[in-house]
């Protein structure tokens, strides 16, 4: 039987608003998966400040593949997978640093920072000089970057990182774009979170995705005043007064999506900030530069998303997630922590405390997620659990293709409020992939 | 003369208190006192636990990300574990609802400095952690711990958690260390 028939199994069902749990759980669509999504999909796999100068490196991943992002001597970036190509040992065991070439620890050979085959011991004696040190250079992604964030994809049929991403590739500029909306950058703030959570790599992306409706996950952090508002609630924008249409875009031709508030005119944005001066001060000046530069479209404030297959995105307390697969039943989380580089010492630091406090599995707020999707995970492996699919159907038939903005959602499908069209349609396009609809 | 007068013996009281102070703070954690133990940390404590990065042995430098300025575990003070504790009480916590259990065995003890108001202990730690039905983590480190004289008894001042992880094999930290 093929794993991926839909006559046998009906997988995903968009009509219905139905995924079957198997693909959560299979061992075979899981392979598949490996094959079809993350062989031939875009991968984010860093941020150029962790590779600014020639020869600096650091480890990644590419789907359980690892890998290493390199700036060769020239200044170009490459990624390369972490396996040498004669027996298979990870060339770079070191997780950043700084190399003229990577020499394996198994039989020496080594290459250089731009992937060649540079040396090889008993060249001479041991291969008569008949190694074609060419054809044996590091295995090689095709590589892009978008506003310091870089990409990778081993597929060359794969459309270019700017057409696959298409529509959504405003969310990754905004993303990557200062609060005051001018020049600057982010930075990214040293050091990777890396955890082992139990459950499918889908859950995350899926949640981040567009997940409005899983208040009652947090219900014991928003009795807190977790953020820099001073008021209870775990959002900073809890506290603004004026309450925003939550926003729900979906691209239904790539399966990424993204999430935002609309805010009526004239709504007060600082009370966001509200208990921490320095941060009060600086979202002051940043918020009117916004309105500078985006007029009546600051009223729009992104809250994240999910680029498919596996990376995502938050905005505000602004983090990027990689679910990365290791295994149906275990998922490999890296985080990635941002503040703006030209922001003040004590407004980065106030940014930074706040993310740890909230994100990652020591955040007041994703501890909570991760015991959910861990438990639901284990829940829907059984046969009798694997019969019934999961109901994904909220909104369904109410997408809009214009919302109540026309600028918000170009070349997307809208739906306001609490909403799945964001999961119908990131699985949508996994069905797509997959060979399954 | 009195043993205490008797400084390799005075120390070895000292000793004693900084030990029995670790060994109090792991039973009430494992207890579930949690508001008890937040009375024993100083109302400016330090409680940092960094992340480890594979280097090379002949550059440790950067194995360790940096208190105050890198993305850690924990970075924080009593207000943001005082929130840790009041969200573990308020049983809709779903990381902790229903509780693990949890085991704290401190060991290694080492009273590093004791001659100035904050003495510098040393120890190492393993966590155990049995949830719901078979969840079952271990995490292993060591602490770096400054405990301060007071009146009434000691009180951790800082924490440094230095765990023996690079990527975390356990889902979440909705623990205390």
């Amino acid at each position: 039987m093929d794993p991926i028939d839909p006559g046998t199994r009906p997988l995903v069902d968009p009509q219905r608003g139905l995924v079957s749990r198997e693909i959560f759980v299979d061992a075979q669509l899981y392979a598949a998966e490996q094959e079809r999504i993350f062989a031939t999909q875009w991968l984010f796999v860093g941020h150029v400040s962790q590779v600014r100068r020639p020869g600096d490196f650091v480890v990644s991943r590419m789907g359980e593949e690892p890998v290493l992002l390199v700036r060769d001597v020239d200044g170009a970036l490459h990624v390369f997978l972490n396996s040498c190509r004669h027996r298979g040992m990870q060339v770079c065991r070191y997780d950043q640093g700084n190399a003229t070439e990577f020499a394996c620890p198994y039989h020496g050979w080594t290459f250089d920072t731009k992937g060649r085959l540079a040396a090889v011991p008993a060249l001479r004696e041991g291969y008569f000089s008949e190694l074609e040190l060419a054809h044996w250079g590091l295995v090689e992604a095709r590589v892009a970057e978008l506003k310091g964030s870089i990409w990778a994809c081993w597929d060359a049929a794969t459309p270019s990182l700017d057409d696959w991403l298409g529509d959504a590739r405003i969310w990754i500029e905004e993303f990557f774009t200062v609060p005051d909306a001018g020049a600057g950058e982010l930075e990214l703030i040293a050091g990777v979170q890396k955890w082992t959570l139990p459950c499918n790599w889908k859950f995350g992306a899926e949640n981040f995705s567009g997940d409005n409706y899983h208040n009652v996950s947090h219900a014991s952090v928003d009795q807190l005043a977790l953020s820099p508002s001073g008021k209870t609630g775990r959002h900073q924008y809890d506290a603004i007064p004026q309450k925003p249409v939550l926003q729900n875009i979906a691209y239904a031709s790539t399966g990424h999506c993204g999430r935002g508030a609309l805010y009526p005119p004239g709504f007060d944005f600082l009370s966001a900030y509200a208990a921490v001066p320095q941060l009060h001060a600086y979202y002051q000046r940043a918020y009117a530069g916004r309105q500078t530069q985006l007029g009546e479209q600051a009223r729009f404030v992104p809250h994240g998303g999910t680029i498919f297959p596996n990376m995502s995105f938050s905005n505000g307390r602004t983090s990027i997630a990689l679910w990365h697969p290791a295994g149906p039943e275990t998922c490999e989380v890296w985080r990635f922590y941002f503040v703006p580089e030209h922001a003040p010492e004590a407004v980065k630091d106030h940014l930074r405390r706040y993310v740890i406090r909230y994100q990652g599995p020591s955040g007041l707020t994703e501890e909570d997620d991760m015991e959910n999707w861990n438990l639901a995970h284990r829940a829907s492996r059984g046969t009798i659990a694997r019969r019934h699919p999961y109901h994904m159907a909220m909104g369904l038939g109410h997408e809009m293709a214009v919302g109540s903005e026309p600028w918000i959602a170009r070349g997307g499908t809208v739906m306001e409020g609490v909403s799945e069209q964001n999961q119908r349609g990131y699985y949508r396009r996994w069905a797509q992939l997959m060979g399954a609809l | 003369m009195s043993a205490v007068d008797n400084p390799a013996l005075a120390r070895l009281l000292r000793v004693r208190e900084a030990e029995e102070f670790l060994y109090r703070e792991a039973g009430l954690l494992d207890r579930r006192e949690f508001s008890a133990w937040l009375d024993l940390l100083a109302d400016d404590v330090r409680y940092f636990m960094p992340l480890r990065r594979n280097v090379p042995s002949r550059a440790p430098g950067d194995e360790w990300t940096r208190e105050g300025q890198d993305i850690a575990w924990f970075d924080e003070g009593k207000d943001v574990l005082a929130m840790r504790v009041t969200q573990l009480h308020t049983g809709v916590h779903w990381a902790e609802e229903p509780p693990s259990r949890t085991c704290h065995l401190v060991s290694n003890v080492l009273l590093v400095d004791d001659s100035g108001p904050e003495w510098e202990v040393h120890s190492h730690f393993i966590f155990y952690r049995s949830r719901m039905e078979r969840e079952t983590d271990l995490l292993a480190g060591r602490r770096e711990d400054r405990l301060r004289v007071m009146p009434d008894g000691l009180r951790l001042a800082y924490r440094r958690v230095l765990i023996d992880h690079n990527v975390l094999p356990i889902k979440n930290l909705s623990n205390f260390f």
